[in-house]
């Protein structure tokens, strides 16, 4: 192509930088703000991890290798916590998803009220998790809250006590807070990837004498499948650092039996203030998760060309 | 297709199921927050108290410090969610209207954010921010989670953007409007939707907010709504009626915004779903 065929295209270099300048020129605010805030930030963590790093003590700051590394393989508190986040991530994520499909399906019929309806049971996305948390940590207290006297009406408790205080028993705490909290994030996305679905496939099944369930297994279930290989994915990361929750209600305990990894790291920072220690357990943290997308996105490129 | 009146009874049952579970803890919070303190423990599992009482929150507003909280968290959400539209709306068209050679890093870069644990970033930005004086600021909170919330914000305004379709601004440039003057005067005023939707996100999301405002706030005076009520409970653990008075206060804003984008929430989804 010569510029002498397209006279128009022939523009004079300044219009030609302009052009090629203005997506960067809309981007750059954002752009420079997360590379400011988020990149550097990270950088700086990632460093810090191989520092000595106390906000209390002005003579630390020098390099120390693995130091912190070694200690951690020794921390039995940080084992536990991977313990204890595995159990935290799996329970949430699963309970989680499986009634936000459920309140995903009972949503995609039409019926009078659904609008309001669809308010009223996103609602609890909207709560505040501080708030959901402190809300469940007091509907745990038999003082103030039903639940340790309906549990113990149930039997499913041997007297009325809090379960929060209980090692054995704590995590439920927290689980059920970010079930009822995390429910809508899973029913809005999967109601949405719902209703793309066209309807005239099931209309058609129909006609074929497909029952319920061989319409949902044959044309709901693999039209959903990539949004919640995506979702459960994306939410397993998000949950696996979800501290405020444990942090409100439990603060970790009793026993450390509620802490997990993200709020551990935070305790270190928060309380301790060794930046340190605590970056070292993050830059852990973030390998195990990158690990884990990765495996993730693997598995899913297998099956996508087995199929 | 038909459908049966067992199958009705039992969808509808189900339902009301769900709404009861979304809804009874903040019925609760509400409930103790209405009972007169010396029926509080006497009544204690009763659905609703004989007498009920606004002393708490009279209490709260006119004695505590929440009405500062409240404010302070009114400033950072809003200027929060002001600031990120406003990024997010012009790297959301930058994304949705333009092919360039940097695209694929910067969607790959804000995807990125958007997986690591921000738990990580709590040492290195109070030691960033301490020598700038921003930390107990609440410029330095806004600054911190306007970063957090512009990549979100991006991918769904791009999507609201991606629902419009371009012949609109080549019409608005054949008649010799630069892209940015057909960008702002003919396609946001078309994305208002995507525009509510974003803000009351990012409302929320920065209302809501505690791990940072813990790390990076240590007075009163710059307190957030979240940071005052944990010290709150953690000092005047025995005032149920009061924190959960002040409990509802907090919830008041979020749910307004809620209800106002809820019915945006699905169709926005929807949008981005169908061009994925």
């Amino acid at each position: 192509m010569t510029f002498a065929a397209h006279p128009h295209a022939a523009k004079p270099l300044r219009k030609r930088i302009a052009d090629a300048s203005e997506p960067y020129l809309y981007s750059a605010p954002a752009l420079v703000l997360i590379i400011g805030v988020m990149l550097v930030p990270l950088a700086l963590g990632i460093s810090y991890a191989f520092r000595d790093i106390q906000l209390l003590n002005p003579f630390s700051g020098g390099f120390i290798g693995l130091d912190h590394f070694r200690a951690l393989g020794q921390d039995q508190a940080f084992f536990r916590a991977l313990r204890n986040t595995l159990w935290w991530t799996g329970a949430s994520v699963f309970l989680q998803f499986i009634f936000g499909l459920i309140l995903a399906l009972l949503l995609d019929k039409p019926f009078a009220g659904r609008g309001l309806v669809q308010a009223l049971v996103f609602l609890p996305w909207a709560v505040p998790s501080f708030l959901a948390g402190l809300n469940w940590a007091w509907m745990f207290n038999p003082v103030i809250g039903p639940l340790p006297h309906w549990l113990h009406a149930l039997g499913i408790l041997d007297a009325p006590n809090n379960i929060l205080s209980d090692p054995h028993l704590a995590m439920w705490g927290p689980i059920a807070a970010n079930v009822w909290w995390g429910i809508p994030f899973f029913a809005i996305t999967l109601l949405a990837a719902l209703q793309a679905i066209p309807r005239d496939l099931y209309e058609a099944a129909s006609i074929d004498g497909a029952g319920p369930v061989q319409r949902f297994v044959s044309i709901t279930l693999p039209f959903l499948a990539p949004t919640i290989a995506i979702t459960v994915l994306l939410r397993t990361v998000w949950v696996s650092n979800f501290a405020d929750l444990i942090i409100v209600m439990t603060n970790g305990g009793p026993a450390d039996r509620t802490q997990i990894v993200a709020s551990y790291i935070f305790t270190q920072a928060f309380k301790r203030l060794d930046f340190g220690y605590a970056s070292a357990i993050a830059l852990v943290l973030l390998v195990l998760l990158l690990v884990y997308s990765l495996l993730i996105v693997l598995l899913r490129q297998t099956l996508l060309n087995k199929g | 297709m038909r459908s049966r009146p067992v199958l009705t009874i039992l969808h509808r049952l189900a339902i009301l199921a769900y709404i009861v579970f979304a809804l009874f803890p903040l019925f609760w919070l509400l409930k103790v927050s209405v009972t007169p303190n010396d029926l509080l423990y006497s009544e204690g599992v009763r659905m609703w108290p004989s007498r009920t009482t606004f002393d708490h929150y009279a209490f709260v507003i006119a004695h505590s410090a929440f009405p500062t909280f409240f404010k302070n968290s009114l400033i950072v959400a809003g200027s929060t969610a002001i600031t990120v539209t406003v990024l997010a709306s012009l790297a959301g068209y930058a994304l949705s209207r333009f092919q360039f050679r940097a695209k694929y890093w910067i969607v790959a870069l804000m995807l990125v954010t958007q997986m690591f644990p921000l738990v990580m970033l709590v040492a290195p930005i109070f030691k960033m921010l301490s020598p700038l004086g921003l930390t107990n600021s609440l410029t330095g909170l806004v600054i911190v989670y306007t970063a957090f919330n512009v990549p979100f914000a991006t991918f769904l305004m791009q999507s609201f953007f991606d629902g419009i379709p371009k012949d609109l601004e080549e019409a608005a440039m054949i008649d010799g409007a630069t892209q940015f003057v057909a960008f702002r005067q003919i396609i946001l005023p078309l994305t208002l939707p995507g525009i509510a939707a974003t803000l009351g996100f990012v409302f929320t999301a920065a209302w809501s907010e505690l791990l940072f405002a813990l790390m990076l706030i240590s007075g009163n005076d710059a307190s957030t709504f979240p940071v005052g009520l944990l010290t709150f409970v953690s000092k005047f653990s025995v005032d149920f009626g009061q924190m959960m008075a002040a409990g509802v206060l907090a919830l008041i804003p979020a749910c307004l915004f809620f209800l106002l984008i809820q019915r945006y929430l699905v169709q926005g989804l929807t949008a981005g779903a169908v061009k994925g």
